[in-house]
């Protein structure tokens, strides 16, 4: 609707393959319709985050997305690397993660809290070791390929127990990590499962400042060192505004608003519809969101 | 005291039987929350499989090594029960998963009465005894232990620590473990969740055929309603040792069959069931989630 064209060129050549394309996505409840003719695309190796407030309809895209809900109209297409296309809403829902490549987290966190934090990261390559113990009954007479593929399994488990500075608790049950660290998990495990769009609903929700400026370090290593793009629900406005290269706004179901950051950021209709304040508040808030971010920029130097 | 241990003996392998069925019941439960009442029926199923077997082996080889002929009538035995309990599941409690909670439970029993009447109606209603297979009996300071006893205390023994293996070690096991906390999230992380549900059934109605293989070696006779005694023992096995725990229906499992057997032993057989099941409630008023299970802790 209001895209300008301007501020996408910035984004660079390489930026206009879009990942994943929604076309005229709605999803109707009932009487409600919670996303209305909604149409967005993430590009490739971007950060795009999806901000609205509250019931504009941002987790139903992503329920769409990943396949809880089937979508009552539109068309979601996911472009992998090699060119192979998915339309993500003919897919079963594991198969979304299994073959489309697209991981997602909670805004409520959904660990799996019995198990330890080693074997949460293992269950989400499941696929990979379940072909390489030949289904459990080659695995169960220890042939070598079983064993290179665990073992391999383990390291790229250590390697996100690392990025995500959980490594000393390894075997704790999930259940048992605080907050923060859960948080830090889920997108591990999410990405253990080797993903190519990323999609995280408010990982920042309920972190104090420092644990949501290491969450902005995790992110954009994520995308710095395996080049997934990423796509996030984020309320917190330090995050979306220092990390993400594009933004998409949403209000009751529709697109209002979708540009470079500070595009959004300055459109007035973003003002009134996500702050929902009166006109002669405007002002104020917008400083109240640039002394935050010059906060955390001011924090990170 | 030499008594004592005989009865001791003796329990320890009712209870093995037990405990092999207890674990298809507990698992099951353990990953859809639903108890199959079919899952006795399987037991008795795997029973008859062992028993056709039998008389087919017998009577086309007639000097078959009796080892050998175990090994085939358990491994034909776990394949026929697998197919029953996968098909079960396939075509009467996939569909209505998602429905309330009562659906598939009804089907269960509804199964349940169509598997115990489909064998009346193909294997006949009355006793079907085979002739013994093993008869060594050892004297060991004064206590009788037959060699069937330590078979079916063996064998239970190695399948229970290559289960425990599979669920604990394996990244089936993982999944499955995954599934059963959150179905929904393990599906978003590439896991087949209906695939590994039916594995599941397939395990746990292997484990019951090797239950039924023992118990007709055991006992030397199968019978169409077989499936509902030793069936609910099982079950209330599980519920003892706490539905959803793997070590808890091997020890619900023991627990009964010692409870039975010493109750037959010392008071009058006739009460057996009225003791096992008069422990069970007891345990229950005081451990409602039995001995091993967890208690469903709500987060507020």
């Amino acid at each position: 609707m209001a895209s300008a064209p301007t501020t996408k060129a910035a984004a660079g050549a390489a930026a206009q393959d879009p990942i994943l394309k929604v076309e005229h996505l709605s999803m109707r409840f009932g009487g409600l319709m919670a996303i209305n003719d909604l149409s967005f695309e993430c590009r490739r190796g971007d950060i795009t985050a999806l901000i609205g407030p509250n019931g504009a309809g941002k987790t139903t895209v992503f329920n769409c997305i990943t396949g809880f809900y089937k979508p009552t109209m539109g068309m979601m297409t996911l472009r992998q690397k090699g060119g192979q296309d998915y339309l993500l809403e003919r897919l079963a829902d594991f198969e979304i993660t299994k073959r489309a490549k697209v991981a997602r987290t909670f805004q409520n966190i959904r660990l799996f809290t019995g198990l330890t934090v080693l074997e949460n990261l293992l269950v989400a390559q499941h696929n990979a070791l379940m072909r390489a113990s030949g289904y459990t009954i080659l695995g169960l007479f220890g042939f070598p390929a079983y064993r290179k593929a665990s073992k391999e399994s383990i390291e790229l488990a250590r390697y996100w127990l690392d990025k995500a500075s959980l490594t000393e608790r390894a075997d704790d049950p999930a259940g048992d990590l605080p907050y923060g660290a859960q948080r830090r998990l889920e997108i591990a495990r999410a990405m253990c499962t080797g993903p190519e769009l990323l999609c995280l609903d408010e990982p920042a929700a309920g972190l104090n400042p420092r644990e949501s400026l290491a969450l902005n370090t995790l992110l954009q290593g994520i995308r710095a060192d395996t080049g997934t793009s990423i796509l996030l629900i984020e309320h917190d406005m330090s995050v979306v505004m220092e990390i993400s290269d594009h933004v998409v706004v949403l209000e009751y179901g529709q697109k209002i608003s979708d540009g470079t950051p500070d595009f959004v950021k300055n459109d007035p209709k973003v003002i009134a519809a996500y702050l929902g304040v009166e006109d002669d508040e405007v002002e104020e808030v917008i400083a109240e969101v640039e002394e935050v971010a010059h906060e955390v920029e001011g924090g990170q130097k | 005291m030499e008594y004592f241990v005989q009865q001791l003996v003796n329990g320890l392998t009712l209870g093995s039987i037990y405990g092999m069925i207890a674990i298809g019941y507990t698992m099951v439960y353990g990953i859809i929350g639903m108890i199959n009442f079919a899952h006795g029926d399987i037991f008795m199923l795997g029973g008859f499989a062992a028993l056709i077997v039998f008389l087919a082996l017998t009577s086309l080889f007639a000097g078959i090594p009796v080892v050998l002929a175990l090994l085939i009538m358990m491994i034909v035995a776990m394949i026929m029960a697998s197919l029953w309990n996968w098909t079960i599941e396939r075509v009467a409690y996939r569909p209505l998963r998602g429905s309330f909670r009562l659906a598939p439970l009804i089907t269960a029993i509804g199964m349940s009465i169509a598997l115990s009447n489909f064998i009346q109606v193909t294997q006949g209603p009355r006793n079907k005894p085979i002739p013994p297979l093993v008869s060594s009996v050892y004297n060991i300071a004064g206590i009788s232990i037959s060699l069937k006893q330590i078979i079916i205390i063996l064998i239970t023994a190695i399948l229970l620590s290559v289960f425990w293996y599979i669920v604990h070690r394996t990244p089936l096991g993982r999944a499955q473990r995954a599934t059963e906390q959150d179905r929904k999230m393990a599906a978003l992380l590439g896991i087949d969740v209906d695939r590994t549900i039916s594995v599941t059934f397939i395990m746990g109605a292997a484990l019951a055929a090797v239950a039924g293989t023992m118990y007709l070696m055991y006992y030397g006779v199968v019978v169409f309603t077989d499936g509902f005694i030793p069936g609910v023992k099982a079950f209330t096995a599980a519920v003892l040792g706490g539905i959803g725990s793997l070590p808890g229906a091997v020890l619900g499992g023991l627990l009964i069959g010692l409870i039975e057997s010493l109750w037959s032993a010392y008071f009058t057989i006739d009460y057996k069931d009225v003791a096992t099941f008069s422990i069970l409630a007891i345990v229950l008023i005081f451990k409602p989630s039995g001995i091993l299970g967890r208690p469903e802790v709500e987060k507020v």
